[in-house]
């Protein structure tokens, strides 16, 4: 691993751009990280997003919108969408056709908004041999020319939206919890970033933020979510939230949108008619670690 | 104003003493000092300056909480006998094993804070405030439980010194509940700790039963080992008295304590090495390594050693009672125990992640300083209050008649 490298590459990328953002900052908003006085105080006593008022979170949108500006002069539409009446979303992955490509992963680090540098990624997709389902023995890190390689088989890995969610009891001041439409979020403006939850995820679907994440202007997706993909500040913690920002208007999360043989499916469990339920009535499904009772809303399947 | 005039005559006693004090004053606060700016590298930086990661997401700070809240809760070892069974020669001393548990549980609060991703949101936890998870998270028990713990410690010392201030015996009746309420109270720290990490089935090497008496084991050997060297400094530097008959019960506790704890470590291998299964994983790292990485199996296998010359040592009757091998067995469990309930503990837990990643962690340069400088803010906190707890039980800080005779 050439962590300690990166590092040192990070801190030297970080100077040399504090040298161009300082000139400009220098300009424009010269302290509180770019941000106003007002701005960096109401952040501050900003209270949690389960105890605000819906003025207090316009309030609060306005705030990251304009952080988000200062920081990378873009302007990007933090939204609030909420849950869908009658709604809890499922999720299942047909393995026999995952080919391992990685689509889904490249598509979810777009639409999220994830960290390029710091290489946060909410998916995973494991590397085993055909035969065989013991993890320890994935490879992660798998980079062949072509795939799917002959005898390998493949298992992408994300957040299993557990109705039980051990990571929500965990959290000493309650900066994540189920929403009514089953999606488990983060206040990212609320986490102190103590990292329990990362200790409790059984699917290791959790990520911290140890640097601040750096994102390219350009490629920013300005479609965002107070609960969801909206730029994160350092020292937190995030996470796969089903797209929310797309799912809650009616759209596909994006890594299913971007599977290029269909074995993503993702719909309303509560609907009869929907595919999801179409599947858990007619396939052999599974869900991975079953035996610890967190009850994931993410089930397997093959053909 | 007695009060005031107390705790000023009390902080003067701390400030007070010969050139070798304030040396060694100074010593610490340049550690602390030292700690303090690579903090503000990490303040700065983020913890990115750590060799934390998201596999292993907790480290050296968290494995040196774990240990520490151990040491707190032993300072009960000298409670019980104090208070309960009337040892005279251990009441002396019982305030210094107190002013040891706040120091520890001082240390504890600021490992957790020097692991903090947003330390400036500390106020989320205040209740009303902020938004508490009691009593779902364990997290939330144990800021309690400390905070608590710390509160009874200062507590209970405060008033029966404030007692001998003014020349007066303390009312034992008075403070006898909270004594009981302070020896249960130790007990659960500890437990609630344990708890912490084997509350997680997401990782098998923490989610078993044994956890907490095994941490309660370990914490009453570790800790003895600790009050015995330091009761021994004060008998040296001070003129104060501390009876060997203290020293020799403290030895006893400590023997029983590490040999149990040796057997609930005999009795962990083998469970997990039996039938070894995909659960047996991470204590097959700490002790073996696992698929090329080994990092922590030199230091498990030392602490074993450690630990097994230490008991030798403190079962031998005669090698016991001799002066110099007792601190050699303290000082090999203290070491020991800090190495198996600390990074032996905490990092295996992570390794491999739960989805059979295997990544190792190591610390940096900038978390043992930041770490050195807790441990040193800790000792100047104990050093400070050991000597205005030992001149206030010596006599030498008395409130004066005059001053009395003025107060209102």
């Amino acid at each position: 691993m050439s962590k300690a490298g990166d590092k040192f590459d990070q801190a030297r990328r970080n100077f040399l751009r504090g040298i161009g953002l300082g000139t400009a900052a220098a300009v424009a908003q010269p302290a509180w990280g770019g941000q106003t006085f007002q701005d960096a105080l109401a952040d501050f006593f900003q209270k949690d997003y389960r105890r605000m008022s819906k003025e207090e979170i316009d309030e609060a949108l306005g705030r990251i919108e304009r952080r988000v500006k200062a920081q990378y002069d873009v302007d990007i539409d933090c939204q609030n969408t909420p849950p869908q009446e009658n709604v809890v979303y499922g999720y299942a992955i047909n393995i026999s056709r995952c080919i391992g490509c990685r689509y889904c992963v490249h598509a979810c680090v777009k639409e999220n908004n994830l960290g390029r540098d710091s290489q946060v990624q909410y998916i995973r997709v494991l590397e085993l041999d055909q035969g065989n389902f013991n993890l320890e023995q994935s490879d992660h890190y798998y980079d062949p020319e072509k795939v799917p390689v002959e005898g390998k088989h493949y298992l992408p890995v994300q957040c299993m939206q557990c109705d039980d969610p051990p990571c929500v009891k965990a959290c000493p001041v309650e900066a994540t919890w189920m929403e009514p439409d089953g999606i488990v979020v983060v206040d990212y403006d609320w986490c102190i970033g103590c990292r329990y939850c990362m200790a409790a995820c059984p699917y290791w679907a959790r990520h911290f933020n140890w640097t601040t994440p750096e994102l390219p202007a350009k490629e920013i997706n300005t479609n965002c979510h107070y609960l969801g993909n909206r730029p994160r500040p350092r020292g937190v913690v995030e996470k796969c939230h089903f797209c929310i920002h797309r799912v809650r208007k009616g759209q596909q999360p994006a890594c299913m949108e971007a599977c290029p043989t269909g074995a993503r499916i993702f719909g309303n469990l509560l609907d009869p008619d929907s595919e999801i339920r179409y599947v858990l009535a007619n396939k052999q499904v599974f869900r991975l670690k079953e035996d610890l009772g967190t009850e994931p809303k993410f089930w397997y399947f093959s053909d | 104003m007695n009060v005031v005039r107390f705790i000023f005559d009390g902080i003067r006693e701390m400030f007070r003493g010969p050139r070798i004090y304030w040396i060694w004053l100074a010593v610490l606060t340049a550690i602390i000092a030292f700690g303090a700016w690579n903090y503000s590298l990490q303040l700065a930086d983020g913890l990115v300056v750590t060799g934390m990661s998201d596999q292993v997401s907790w480290g050296f700070y968290i494995s040196n909480f774990a240990f520490l809240v151990g040491i707190a809760a032993a300072a009960v070892l000298l409670v019980i006998p104090a208070y309960i069974f009337d040892r005279k020669d251990i009441k002396e001393v019982v305030l210094v094993g107190e002013g040891m548990a706040v120091a520890a549980v001082t240390m504890a609060i600021l490992f957790v804070i020097a692991d903090l991703g947003r330390p400036d949101r500390l106020w989320h936890m205040i209740p009303v405030l902020g938004r508490f998870n009691f009593p779902v998270s364990l997290l939330a028990w144990d800021v309690l439980v400390l905070t608590v713990y710390l509160l009874l410690n200062l507590a209970i010392p405060f008033y029966v010194l404030y007692s001998r201030y003014r020349g007066k015996q303390p009312n034992f009746r008075a403070y006898f509940p909270f004594v009981v309420i302070a020896m249960f109270w130790a007990i659960s720290i500890h437990t609630v700790t344990a708890f912490l990490f084997s509350a997680n089935p997401a990782r098998p090497f923490w989610h078993t039963a044994l956890l907490g008496p095994r941490f309660i084991a370990s914490a009453f050997a570790s800790g003895p080992a600790l009050i015995i060297i330091t009761l021994q400094i004060v008998r040296k530097t001070t003129s104060y008295k501390i009876s060997q008959s203290v020293i020799d019960t403290l030895a006893l506790i400590m023997t029983t304590a590490l040999q149990i704890n040796l057997f609930f470590v005999g009795a962990e291998l083998f469970t997990d090495f039996y039938n070894e299964g995909a659960h047996a994983a991470s204590i097959h790292y700490l002790f073996f390594g696992l698929g090329g990485f080994s990092s922590l199996r030199t230091w498990i296998w030392l602490a074993l050693a450690l630990n097994l010359i230490a008991v030798t040592i403190l079962m031998i009757h005669p090698t016991r009672r001799h002066p110099v091998l007792l601190n050699v067995a303290c000082i090999l469990t203290f070491v020991g125990i800090w190495i198996e309930k600390g990074m032996g503990l905490v990092i295996p837990g992570f390794v491999p992640t739960p989805l059979g990643e295997i990544f190792e962690y190591v610390p940096t340069s900038v978390e043992l300083a930041v770490a050195a400088g807790i441990w040193a803010f800790g000792v100047l906190v104990f050093t400070l209050l050991a000597k205005a707890v030992i001149a206030i039980e010596m006599g030498k800080v008395r409130q004066r008649e005059s001053e009395s005779a003025l107060s209102f």
